[in-house]
């Protein structure tokens, strides 16, 4: 499945050709705990100036592959690649590479110049481009005239800058960021984000950027690997895991999704049709490879492909409001079908109209205003 | 609150008990303290006249003097070397999993079970088979056995507190193994280290059982000297040398309090 996706995502980028190598490229890298799997049979690669984000929940094993990148941990198998050379068995500190911790790790007994100018000192850089290139960086995070403070005397967002800067100034061949922003309050790590990303954008590097937070990745990202259980289950563009997603684990990780039941009626070539009720969706074939006609399957809807139909229009859904919630910009409706899906299937309504045309129990109509519609086996099935 | 009979009978019965355990803890420090300015030469409590005498003698008797500077050398080598073996093992143990680790770990910590008499019993007997004398360098051997798992402690204690980020950061900057020990280890585990040293220090000036063992005539601790002054005489000259040891003591507790934070180096408020 994976290299299926990852396969399909790279001829479509008319670019990745013509770049060739790529700058960082794992083949088949594991990594194992005692009995446990930590990292299973990682295939990735990742184009250069890319900003790639692996994204899933907490021991999925998306830290334990940056570390392997990082060289903080030993693979047990694969290979590891950056710019081309093998540096699988590389120590860390002959890898370049940049790195911003969560707790942005800055050196507490060092000052901020002194935090930044580290990696430049080890180099054997001379005194002068230290200084230079040390001005240079706080001027790109945006914190001139900080170069004196210890980083306890910071705010997180002016660490955070720090552990940036810090990072940045070698010019590493690829830079990591764990998880950077889940410390920063809400305000901040949204400006914390456009200027993260700007900044990658501007330098042209290569970033691999970890982190459980779907709303992050999809905003950030050139490409996602969506992680579960320590495999990689789907490397695609945000949009692409958003609406094509390659595996109910996806689907329901990426965003809010309703599960409905439905029954395999036709399948052609690359697409299938499902009856959910009297509806009939089209879908891709593909993950239904194994079902016979007739048999039951999950079918994934997002609430805003969902809308609300005035009286009965053929072919749609009947169901009753059973709460509705005001959002500001959008109303999501929780609406009861009976037969169709356990709990109640969510709908976001644009604007306020809805707020007094489906009140709580009142019956409406649904249809499907979207062609990205899945289908999954029931949960049973899947292998 | 009320205040019935019972309750004020409670509360005051609380009161003598804490002023009891209080004077109790502080009672000999106090007996000696007024027995140091008695005029006879007896240790006898409490003292008829007064005088300063002890004082003098304490000071000008030449053991006492020989054995400040002895068990000076003694305590700053021991502890200096205790520093530097405790640290390094206590960060080999700390970071690498290796066979018989923990059978390492238990023989390092074995000196706080094993009695002092016996280790410096066993370091008499074996020094007696090497055929070295009873110099300076077996007392700080044994010194160094003695006060080398409070330095481990302290050590781990550091290392449990320091984010092994920073130096996963500082290898990803290019600093090799030893760079990173030499400019974020090391500084970050300062004040543990220091704490382990002043403990070990103290511990080591104060040491007699063991020392009684190793040490000879030309080599006697303090503590030494004053045991064996002791069997000699019973005049309050002794009681003078506690006054003094506990006044150095607290101006010397009371410096580095106000000059380097007296919580700090004893690890109380560690990050």
């Amino acid at each position: 499945m994976l290299m299926h996706t990852d396969r399909t995502a790279a001829t479509a980028g008319s670019e990745a050709g013509r770049q060739g190598q790529p700058a960082v490229q794992l083949d088949g890298v594991t990594k194992r705990y005692g009995e446990s799997i930590a990292l299973h049979e990682a295939w990735l690669k990742i184009r250069p100036a890319e900003f790639m984000t692996l994204l899933g929940p907490s021991g999925c094993g998306k830290t334990t592959l940056l570390n392997l990148v990082a060289g903080f941990l030993e693979a047990d198998g694969g290979e590891i690649f950056i710019e081309g050379t093998l540096v699988t068995e590389t120590p860390a500190h002959q890898r370049e590479i940049g790195i911003v911790f969560q707790n942005y790790a800055l050196f507490p007994h060092m000052s901020v110049a002194n935090n930044i100018a580290y990696g430049l000192k080890t180099r054997g850089i001379g005194r002068k481009e230290i200084a230079r290139r040390v001005d240079e960086a706080l001027a790109l995070v945006r914190l001139d005239g900080f170069s004196d403070r210890k980083p306890r005397q910071l705010s997180g967002g002016q660490q955070q800058r720090v552990a940036l800067a810090r990072a940045l100034v070698i010019k590493p061949k690829v830079l990591l960021l764990d998880e950077p922003f889940s410390a920063l309050d809400k305000n901040l790590r949204g400006s914390m984000q456009v200027e993260l990303k700007q900044i990658q954008r501007e330098l042209g590097v290569t970033t691999i950027f970890v982190t459980h937070d779907q709303g992050e990745a999809l905003s950030m990202s050139d490409r996602i690997a969506v992680m579960s259980a320590g495999r990689i289950r789907q490397i695609a563009a945000p949009g692409d895991v958003y609406c094509r997603p390659a595996d109910r684990f996806v689907a329901s990780f990426v965003g809010n999704v309703n599960v409905l039941t439905g029954r395999l009626v036709e399948r052609r070539g690359e697409a299938a049709t499902v009856s959910v009720g009297k509806m009939r969706l089209e879908v891709p074939a593909a993950p239904l490879a194994k079902l016979a006609v007739g048999d039951d399957v999950d079918v994934f809807i997002r609430p805003e492909h969902l809308a609300v139909t005035p009286g009965t229009a053929p072919g749609s859904l009947r169901g009753t409001v059973t709460t509705q919630v005001f959002q500001g910009d959008h109303i999501d409706l929780y609406i009861e079908i009976a037969g169709v899906a356990r709990a109640p299937v969510l709908l976001r309504a644009p604007g306020i109209a809805a707020l007094s045309s489906c009140p709580a129990g009142a019956e409406v109509g649904l249809i499907v205003g979207s062609d990205d519609v899945v289908a999954f086996p029931p949960e049973a099935r899947e292998s | 609150m009320k205040r019935s009979p019972a309750n004020i009978a409670l509360r005051w019965s609380g009161r003598i008990l804490v002023s009891a355990i209080l004077l109790f803890v502080l009672l000999p420090g106090i007996v000696v303290a007024v027995t140091a300015f008695n005029d006879r030469a007896i240790l006898a409590f409490p003292p008829q006249a007064w005088s300063l005498r002890w004082f003098w003698r304490a000071f000008s008797y030449s053991d006492f003097g020989r054995g400040f500077w002895n068990g000076l050398t003694v305590t700053l080598w021991a502890s200096s070397i205790a520093l530097v073996i405790g640290a390094a093992f206590a960060i080999a143990i700390h970071r690498y999993n290796f066979v018989l680790k923990s059978l390492l770990e238990g023989i390092l910590l074995s000196p706080l079970i094993i009695p002092h008499y016996t280790i410096g019993l066993g370091v008499l007997i074996l020094a007696s088979q090497a055929g070295t004398g009873r110099g300076f360098p077996l007392v700080i051997l044994t010194h160094v056995l003695l006060v080398l798992p409070f330095v481990m402690r302290s050590t781990f204690i550091s290392l449990e507190n320091l984010d092994s980020r920073l130096e996963l950061a500082a290898s990803s900057l290019g600093a090799t193994p030893g760079r990173i020990l030499l400019t974020v280890t090391i500084p970050l585990l300062l004040p543990g280290l220091l704490s382990g040293w002043l403990f070990a220090a103290i511990l080591s000036f104060n040491e007699f059982t063991a020392t009684l063992f190793v040490s000879s005539q030309a080599t006697q601790t303090l503590p030494v000297a004053m045991y064996n002054y002791v069997r000699e005489f019973a005049d309050p000259t002794l009681a003078a040398l506690s006054v003094i040891y506990i006044a150095v003591t607290a101006l010397l507790l009371s410096f580095a309090n106000a000059f380097l934070g007296l919580g700090k180096i004893l690890n109380v408020d560690a990050h």
